[in-house]
């Protein structure tokens, strides 16, 4: 026993400084209850599309079921959320609709941010000619509104939930470039950075050892709101038409069903909102979160 | 300065050129026969040949590029593949439309954007910053068009407050054309009625529009606002004796807005893009209904011009921006 609790002493005194900065991050976040909020909801959104398929009450009504004699009922015990125009349980269609978002949303966010910060740090290090070049380029990207180019592509490509998805990630991968390449702009002249230079670390170092964790925190904060991001902007695109398709379970595309049986009907278009709302709300929370954590700026103001 | 704007032109051009290429490139990936898509279903093999060459859908892909830059050069969008419409003349219809829900959204979001900004940070830890950050972090994930829906669903259907869709009732005729935005138009004709009427059309697809903006806004002067707050100059300034009002609206403010002023430029641009759906849902006659109802039916001349025009003022835009960061921070030098 007595050995033990030596080791563990030991142990704590070895471990002092993770010790301490585990404690501040429960600090920051007991201090933060939004970012709490954020955390709780994105963990039951990520529950939800894991376990789905086991919680919901009509699993013939993902897709294809119609039901007429059940059709636009109102919410109640055996259809919490009611039925839509063809008898199918909204409620279960709202869960199924989880996984194609938590799909949606990271490839969207994986495929960008593989193209962005790469580019975006080579651009910010080695500058020249190749700045340039990637700027311009990125810049001709930013130079439309992402939803409209969206539309474009989308539109060009053909409706489709795989086709809304490839346009989203041409739309989004330039933000992770302009990020990234100020942020190694303005690194690239911090003293920590001359320092390693002076001493003769490689570029190669420097950028992997110096520049790409100071960029860290940034990219996580932004991937986390981008999640809920890029998940809103597919079903902005579901919504319009020409994203994810009926019978699909996608959220836009169900509200704009759902649309043309207002106002009686307001079940349809309002609950698989929430979903979207809540689902953004809870990545936008916990980037919120994650910034107060992963800033030590944001992190020294708290007094 | 001069040398700044006139070089700031000349990239523009090229980002036009550039995306006058990504546009066109990805209107001709498209899978289907845009020509067969515009004949309709019964036609003659004949007619959809009529149709290709009277729109060079025959020819190489280079050469219909480069018909395509001429027109564009002089202005000319081409015709709509399905109406047969000039485009730039339907544009032409539809934009003043977009601007005014655009610019009015805009403004509203960048005023109480910035006031709830300051109020959040300088009360930090009350309510009010809890209540700002609350709405600023909940108010960019509300998806637009769903907000759109539920207050049509709310405000028109059930208690009738503000009419639901449009820009004006049917029965009201439009204020004669002088800007074409109709709140100046009947501001200066003196026609009370019709203003009363367009802005009560006007306030719903706004503020719906300004919403995500108002947020984030709201969200960056406050950071800003909290990080400068916290500079030495500012203490310094404290001091000094300098009372609390003017370090905050002139020194702290000032330096806070560089940062805010990137955002609401950003902010514009997703503004051009959400009139897409803003005006869908409201059925403002606008160009991002316009760009979607020809999006669907792959008519692409309509979609491509939008998206050159859009971008185009959104490129304006983000040069007033940065001719604002030197107008805020005197130390910026244009080369």
């Amino acid at each position: 026993m007595k050995e033990f609790a030596l080791t563990l002493r030991q142990w704590k005194e070895e471990r002092e400084s993770q010790i301490r900065g585990l404690k501040l991050t429960i600090y920051t976040l007991s201090r933060s209850p939004l970012s709490v909020i954020g955390f709780i909801l994105v963990a039951i959104f990520l529950l939800i599309a894991l376990i789905g398929p086991i919680i919901i009450t009509h699993p013939g009504d993902i897709r294809g079921a119609i039901h007429m004699d059940q059709k636009l009922k109102a919410p109640s015990s055996t259809h919490p959320f009611g039925t839509d125009e063809v008898g199918r349980d909204i409620y279960s269609r709202i869960i199924i609709g989880t996984r194609l978002s938590l799909q949606i949303g990271l490839i969207i966010i994986f495929v960008a941010m593989g193209i962005g910060v790469p580019l975006g740090i080579i651009a910010g290090y080695v500058g020249g000619w190749l700045n340039e070049v990637i700027m311009r380029v990125t810049d001709i990207f930013l130079s439309v509104p992402g939803l409209l180019l969206a539309l474009a592509i989308v539109g060009a490509l053909g409706p489709g939930i795989t086709n809304a998805m490839i346009a989203l990630s041409i739309v989004w991968w330039p933000g992770y470039v302009r990020l990234v390449q100020g942020k190694t702009l303005s690194l690239r002249e911090e003293s920590f950075v001359e320092a390693a230079k002076s001493i003769g670390a490689s570029r190669f170092r420097i950028i992997f050892w110096h520049i790409l964790p100071n960029c860290a925190s940034p990219i996580i904060v932004k991937a986390s709101m981008d999640m809920g991001m890029a998940i809103l902007f597919a079903a902005n695109l579901g919504f319009i038409g020409v994203g994810a398709q009926p019978p699909e379970p996608e959220w836009g595309a169900m509200i704009s069903v759902g649309r043309n049986y207002l106002p009686d009907r307001w079940w349809m278009a309002t609950f698989p909102g929430l979903a979207i709302l809540i689902t953004v709300l809870g990545f936008n929370l916990l980037g919120d979160g994650l910034r107060d954590i992963l800033d030590p700026q944001s992190r020294s103001q708290i007094r | 300065m001069k040398g700044f704007i006139l070089k700031r032109l000349f990239l523009m051009v090229i980002t036009i050129f550039g995306l006058s290429v990504i546009v066109f490139s990805v209107s001709r990936i498209a899978p289907g026969d845009p020509a067969k898509l515009a004949a309709g279903p019964d036609a003659t093999e004949e007619m959809v040949q009529v149709i290709r060459k009277e729109f060079r859908l025959d020819q190489p892909l280079i050469i219909q590029y480069v018909y395509y830059m001429k027109g564009l050069i002089k202005g000319d969008f081409g015709r709509s593949i399905r109406t047969r419409h000039l485009v730039w003349e339907d544009i032409r219809l539809f934009l003043p439309a977009t601007f005014e829900l655009v610019f009015v959204s805009i403004g509203f979001g960048i005023v109480f954007g910035i006031l709830f900004g300051i109020l959040s940070a300088v009360w930090r830890d009350t309510w009010i910053d809890h209540s700002a950050r609350f709405f600023s972090v909940t108010g960019v994930a509300v998806p637009m068009f769903w907000m759109g829906i539920m207050l049509q669903l709310l405000l028109a259907a059930k208690f009738h407050l503000l009419p639901i869709g449009g820009r004006l009732d049917t029965m009201v005729d439009p204020p004669l054309s002088i800007t074409r935005f109709f709140l100046i138009d009947s501001l200066i004709t003196g026609n009370w009625t019709v203003f009363k009427n367009a802005l009560s059309h006007i306030l719903l697809p706004a503020f719906v529009l300004s919403f995500p903006a108002l947020a984030s806004i709201t969200r960056i002067n406050r950071a800003e606002m909290l990080e400068v707050l916290h500079k030495d100059f500012v203490l310094n300034a404290k001091a000094q004796g300098i009372s609390d009002r003017l370090i905050i609206l002139k020194y702290a403010l000032k330096n806070a807005l560089i940062p805010t002023l990137t955002m609401i430029g950003l902010r514009y641009g997703w503004m051009l893009g959400g009139t897409i759906l803003v005006e869908t849902v409201f059925d403002w006659p606008g160009i991002g209904n316009y760009a979607v109802g020809a999006a669907v039916y792959s008519d692409f001349q309509p979609v491509m011009a939008v998206t050159i025009v859009l971008g185009l003022n959104f490129m304006i835009a983000n040069l007033l921006v940065d001719l604002g960061y030197g107008f805020l921070d005197p130390r910026v030098r244009y080369e």
